[in-house]
């Protein structure tokens, strides 16, 4: 999480050891391996439809891969008994791309139910730590309303609010920023940014937005085709000359140079 | 056509097979904690109190029409004190299961596969799964009980409906009192008319909300596959009831005297 942090050193918390997953003919991960250290922010990175979702809900267990091992704490995932599996889940948050808010209870039901579901804690005890989550994302004012009333960014804060409740050990976030305006999603970029400074948790990210991935990043994995042509320092990636990479990089700078060039080519076209 | 009606049958098998063992997974959770008993009062009434309005319409709909459709026959025949008795019969041990778990299928089973198909589409399931919520039992093991609540309950309350509504027609038309109706009611109903008919809608209510279930807890497709979720959920668990019917009067004919 420190800046000099050396993450290899550091106890693996989830250890992704050549998972490949088809739908159909369609391979979306091919022979991925990944580490993730506790207290360590890895981004996964690629163009939409790499299968970076897909690597997540192998993580949690929620889509079953085809070959390979996804171990917790040293423990296989697919080896785990539902008891043991959900006891495992109660250590992660996921932050899904819609925030997947239960849209029949207020933000504030929303937490409470996790946490009445896992606990033992009186109701004051609840309402204090559902405040004190609302308050690390910034939504402690809007405990009674209903998601149908929040905006797409609050929908992901109240949901990144759920996932932390139970003060988990690891968070996955799965496009935190999509389809949010820049100022919107560099928000949310701080917000985990400030998350994982202040409770110390291990974070996937997965994006493929390159700001969020330069601000939260203490390392990076870039997919392309459902195979992973890079793993290091973000910072590494401009020094790293593949033409995937290249492309994606180019593609996300504010450059205007192209611009008469494709309308000359779309005149060409009529 | 062939390959179409091959199409059909392979579908109607894997339907078959999955939906049973969707059902085989309700009956191991059913009897498992954790036990939603406040989601469970809640899903009741959903499916129960919210469908008043709708079973008591089509309730004095079945008994009033029914009456005026047998009226002039039975008076052809000189049987006109009869009619109280054959509505009765009638409505009790197959018109009001039948139909008012067919019309609640339409808008229970819609409901359920629309709202956990919308679930599924907005990744809400997934949070459970992932929260260790387990949405087997909080969002099907509910739902399924209450529909096996709720319908007999509204079986019965169709049933005082329909009878009133054959009352109206048969004072309206014959000047008949409600005191007469009522004895020529009771004098021709047993135990084996009205218990059968009940008992029946235990299973279509569990056929109603597995069905509803299933579409919806394996919805795909997004907001389309939401939609499929709640047509095909009306469509086949209002053919699964019809079914079943067949397989109830048999099973009634067999252990109730109905002579």
């Amino acid at each position: 999480m420190t800046e000099n942090t050396d993450f290899t050193k550091v106890k693996k918390l989830i250890e992704v050891e050549n998972v490949s997953k088809s739908f159909g003919k369609n391979k979306v991960l091919q022979d991925i391996s990944l580490t993730l250290s506790e207290g360590e922010t890895l981004t996964v990175l690629g163009k939409s439809g790499v299968g970076k979702s897909v690597l997540l809900k192998v993580i949690v267990g929620l889509m079953p891969m085809d070959s390979g091992i996804v171990k917790y704490e040293g423990r296989s995932i697919a080896e785990t008994t539902e008891k043991e599996l959900n006891d495992i889940r109660k250590n992660i948050g996921f932050l899904f791309q819609g925030g997947a808010l239960f849209d029949s209870m207020t933000v504030g039901e929303n937490l409470n139910m996790v946490l009445h579901k896992h606990t033992d804690f009186p109701l004051e005890e609840r309402e204090a730590l559902i405040i004190r989550a609302l308050e690390l994302v910034g939504l402690s004012d809007k405990i009674d309303e209903m998601p149908s009333a929040l905006s797409g960014g609050q929908k992901k804060r109240a949901g990144l609010a759920r996932s932390i409740v139970l003060k988990p050990k690891l968070i996955l976030y799965d496009e935190p920023t999509t389809g949010l305006d820049p100022i919107t999603a560099s928000s949310i970029a701080e917000m985990i940014l400030s998350l994982q400074t202040e409770l110390k948790v291990a974070a996937i990210v997965v994006t493929h937005d390159l700001p969020t991935a330069f601000t939260v990043s203490d390392r990076t994995v870039v997919l392309e085709s459902g195979k992973k042509i890079y793993d290091g320092p973000v910072e590494g990636l401009s020094n790293t000359h593949h033409d995937h990479l290249d492309e994606f990089l180019n593609a996300a700078r504010l450059d205007r140079s192209r611009r008469e060039e494709i309308i000359k080519n779309a005149h060409l076209i009529h | 056509m062939n390959l179409l009606s091959k199409i059909t049958v392979r579908h109607v098998l894997e339907k078959v097979g999955k939906l049973s063992l969707f059902s085989l997974r309700f009956f191991k959770a059913v009897f498992h904690p954790p036990f939603e008993t406040k989601e469970l009062i809640k899903q009741t009434y959903e499916v129960g109190v919210r469908s008043f309005g709708l079973v008591a319409i089509v309730g004095i709909v079945i008994g009033a029409v029914l009456t005026m459709q047998s009226r002039p026959t039975m008076i052809k025949f000189g049987a006109e004190s009869f009619i109280p008795a054959m509505v009765a019969v009638s409505v009790l041990r197959e018109l009001s299961p039948v139909l008012i778990s067919v019309i609640v299928a339409g808008r229970v089973a819609a409901g359920i596969g629309a709202e956990l198909g919308s679930m599924r589409a907005t990744e809400q399931i997934d949070a459970m799964e992932v929260s260790a919520l387990n949405p087997f039992n909080l969002l099907v093991v509910t739902r399924v009980l209450a529909c096996m609540i709720a319908l007999p309950l509204l079986t019965v309350y169709a049933d005082f409906i329909a009878l009133f509504g054959s009352f109206l027609v048969q004072n309206i038309e014959a000047g008949m009192s409600g005191r007469l109706f009522y004895n020529r009611v009771m004098d021709s109903i047993t135990f084996a008319d009205f218990a059968p008919g009940v008992m029946k809608t235990v299973f279509f209510g569990f056929i109603m909300g597995i069905v509803g279930c299933y579409e919806g807890y394996n919805s795909e497709g997004g907001t389309e596959g939401v939609g499929r979720s709640a047509t095909d959920a009306v469509v086949f668990s209002s053919l699964l009831i019809i079914i079943a019917d067949v397989l109830a009067v048999k099973l009634t004919v067999f252990f109730f005297d109905i002579s």
